[in-house]
């Protein structure tokens, strides 16, 4: 589904990513963890498309198009879909208007017709139940108001009714309480099936244990510099991450 | 040299053309309007029309003034719009009663007022005098309206307005609208509007003044509006200005407030080569509340100036004003927010922010807060700001599968929506909404 090939990143000069690698395939769920600052968030607005970010080299094939030569919404009407780690707020405009408008366009993309208002409504209703949110948030404008953690349920709410391909969740689980935790996450499980994927960035097992990941990746100064299985995570839990930090020297040199 | 002989050519054409006027006014000349005519007049004789080394005026440049000849004198043609032709010009979808003017004079046959008259009587100037003598003996003309000659030029040729004069204890749900049809038929008119509205004790209404312009059409539209709110009355006074962008339009607005009355005063501009509001409250009074609600949306070269002035007179009371503008194109905004606070004015909340998103890299906006705070004991904040549609929320709204232009219209639905929330009349709010749009050449977003 997603190919990522010695990706190479920038922002306002800086490099921030050296040469990522990176394959996910339907089905997967891949987790990212790392220190703060490493570059977890960059890969996945690059990903979605923010222009801030600048990509020196490498490519990166999504569903067998170069996603680097679309726009954002393009992206998001090929099936791209980040949950932010830091939603936005908008005023005056409903979460019902924001998400019908949204729908709508994806379904123009894919030639399909505009959701009758009972069938938007009706999707409405299935979705926000899974996440127990509350009819009254929906009416709200988009996350104005909201507590971080009803953000953050929003920001699945969101996942849940477009439906994407491929899902990236930017430490979805940061501000959520215990109880919102198993709810969101069941969210995503509910979301997951053998035709999309998952990609996780958080700094905790705990939500490892409810979203099961298939691989767990360590990025750490913009590259990876180790992969496993879900039990990398239980041990990055138990021990940091101090004993896979390669010498600084030999990460210079690279 | 050159310029001055100009300008004196510009005010004896004002001077030759009254005679012409009053011939014409026939009968509808009332002793109470000629006496304010004749004063201002003299009045006409000792001002310029304002140059921009004015603090008042200077990001104003009204030199359109000095280089047209804008004819007071209308003939009397008979109008051939008819009700359907106004239709879509009209707010609508909401019961209201309306009175309708055409280059400033009454066009009864477009007027509908079905009004309660044991509660308020609604009527042009003009038939009001006749009516209601004593009322216009006791309030009309009583502000001050010689601060510049615009305002003396329609002292002298204020044609015709709406009176409203709601009674004592009175509720008027129903608003009225006040529709201004401006350059019909003749080109380069001044249109002279003069609106008196009297609100008595513990009462209330809500007024919408509808200014619009024929598209393309060129002229000067320069009102006073005059506001008496007595005690414990309140008013909603909508001002939704759409002249076309050849023409130009200046309104003063002065509101005297007394004890425990409350205003909401909002300014919505879309219209207008070159606009220039005056707002002005004066809280004659303790625990009254005025609040101001802005909106003005410029393209192409439209300027833009409101200069609005709360003036606490009294102790207790709070005012609260909220203007925001959208600049696109070469467009430029002025903003004069003017807060006086006198000595005997204590314990006042007076609030004020100014707030300005640029569309393009040419529009400009001018804002200057101007607080004059007397007393001591009050409290006072306000604040100003200019940006760009933010691109962080942008990405956001994208990042969901929204185009670039829808995605710029949410921000610009988002930036306008505290302003149009405070609208009362719900679908009133959904046609300003679709308004700032269209206005906008950009794609629609709804609630
Ligand atoms: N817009 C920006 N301007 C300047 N520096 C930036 C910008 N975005 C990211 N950076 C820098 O890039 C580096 C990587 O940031 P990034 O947000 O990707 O880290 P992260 O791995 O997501 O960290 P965290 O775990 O704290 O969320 C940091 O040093 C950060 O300061
Ligand atoms: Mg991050």
């Amino acid at each position: 589904m997603l190919t990522i090939k010695n990706l190479h990143a920038t922002v306002e000069g800086k490099e921030i990513l050296k040469g990522i690698d990176l394959e996910i395939k339907a089905g997967e769920v891949h987790a990212i963890m790392g220190p703060n600052g490493s570059g977890k968030s960059t890969l996945a607005n690059i990903l979605a498309g923010n222009s801030n970010y600048e990509v020196t080299e490498g490519e990166i094939i999504f569903e067998g198009k170069n996603l680097l030569e679309m726009e954002p919404d393009e992206r998001a009407k090929e099936g791209i879909f980040l949950a932010f780690q830091y939603p936005i707020e908008i005023p005056g405009v409903s979460n019902a208007t924001f998400l019908k408008t949204a729908i709508n366009e994806k379904r123009k993309h894919l030639g399909l017709p505009e959701l009758t208002p009972k069938e938007f409504l009706n999707l409405m209703k299935e979705k926000s139940k899974i996440l127990g949110m509350d009819n009254d948030l929906l009416g709200r404008s988009v996350n104005v108001g909201f507590s971080g953690g009803e953000k953050k349920r929003n920001e699945i709410f969101q996942l849940l009714m477009l439906d994407p391909k491929l899902a990236i969740l930017d430490e979805t689980d940061s501000g959520l309480d215990i109880d919102a935790l198993k709810i969101v996450s069941n969210g995503v499980n509910v979301f997951h099936n053998d035709k999309n994927a998952v990609i996780v960035v958080t700094h905790y097992q705990r939500l490892l244990d409810y979203i099961v990941p298939d691989y767990v990746h360590v990025l750490y100064k913009g590259k990876i510099i180790k992969s496993g299985g879900k039990e990398l995570a239980l041990l990055l839990e138990e021990r940091g991450y101090d004993w896979i930090k390669p010498e600084e020297v030999e990460l210079e040199s690279n | 040299m050159k310029e001055l002989t100009k300008k004196e050519n510009i005010k004896d054409w004002y001077l030759k053309n009254f005679e012409l006027f009053e011939k014409q006014m026939n009968g509808h000349n009332h002793e109470l309007l000629k006496k304010v005519r004749q004063a201002s007049l003299a009045k006409f004789l000792e001002l310029d029309f304002p140059a921009t080394k004015n603090e008042e005026w200077k990001y104003t440049d009204v030199s359109f003034a000095r280089e047209n000849k804008f004819n007071p004198v209308s003939t009397d043609y008979k109008t051939s719009l008819t009700k359907e032709d106004v239709k879509n010009i009209i707010f609508g979808n909401f019961d209201y009663n309306l009175i309708t003017f055409i280059n400033g004079k009454f066009a009864a046959e477009l007027s509908d007022i079905s009004a309660d008259s044991d509660k308020i009587i609604i009527k042009n100037l003009n038939s009001f005098i006749d009516s209601h003598k004593e009322i216009v003996e006791n309030y009309f003309a009583k502000i001050s309206s010689d601060d510049n000659l615009f305002n003396v030029l329609n002292g002298i040729y204020m044609q015709d307005g709406v009176a409203i004069y709601l009674k004592e204890q009175s509720e008027f749900s129903k608003p009225l609208q006040v529709l201004y049809l401006n350059g019909y038929s003749e080109e380069n008119l001044l249109i002279a509007p003069r609106n008196l509205i009297v609100v008595g004790r513990n009462s209330r209404t809500s007024i919408v003044f509808n200014y619009y312009g024929n598209p393309k059409a060129s002229y000067f539209t320069d009102a006073i509006t005059e506001l008496y709110l007595e005690e414990d009355s309140s008013v909603d006074i909508y001002k939704i200005q759409r002249e076309s962008l050849s023409s130009y339009h200046i309104e003063k607005f002065q509101a005297i407030q007394k004890d425990r009355s409350v205003l909401n005063h909002y300014n919505l501009n879309f219209g207008g080569r070159l606009t220039r509001n005056d707002i002005n409250s004066k809280l004659d009074g303790e625990n009254i509340e005025t609040h101001y609600y802005g909106l003005y949306l410029g393209k192409e070269n439209q300027h833009i100036d409101n200069h609005t002035f709360v003036d606490h007179a009294k102790p207790n009371s709070m005012s609260n004003e909220l203007y925001k503008g959208i600049l696109d194109d070469k467009a430029r905004g002025v903003f004069n927010g003017k807060i006086i606070v006198r000595r005997d004015a204590q314990k006042t909340n007076a609030y004020q922010q100014n707030k300005n998103v640029l569309l393009s890299g040419e529009a400009r906006i001018d804002s200057k807060p101007q607080l004059e705070i007397f007393a001591d004991d009050v409290k006072c904040t306000h604040g100003a700001t200019v940006g760009h549609l933010d691109e962080e929320a942008e990405f956001y709204i994208r990042s969901r599968g929204v185009p670039e232009e829808l995605a710029k219209s949410i921000l610009i639905r988002a930036f306008a929506a505290d302003v149009c929330d405070e609208i009362k009349i719900v679908e009133l709010k959904e046609q300003i909404n679709h308004l700032i749009f269209e206005e906008l050449h950009r794609q629609e977003v709804s609630y």
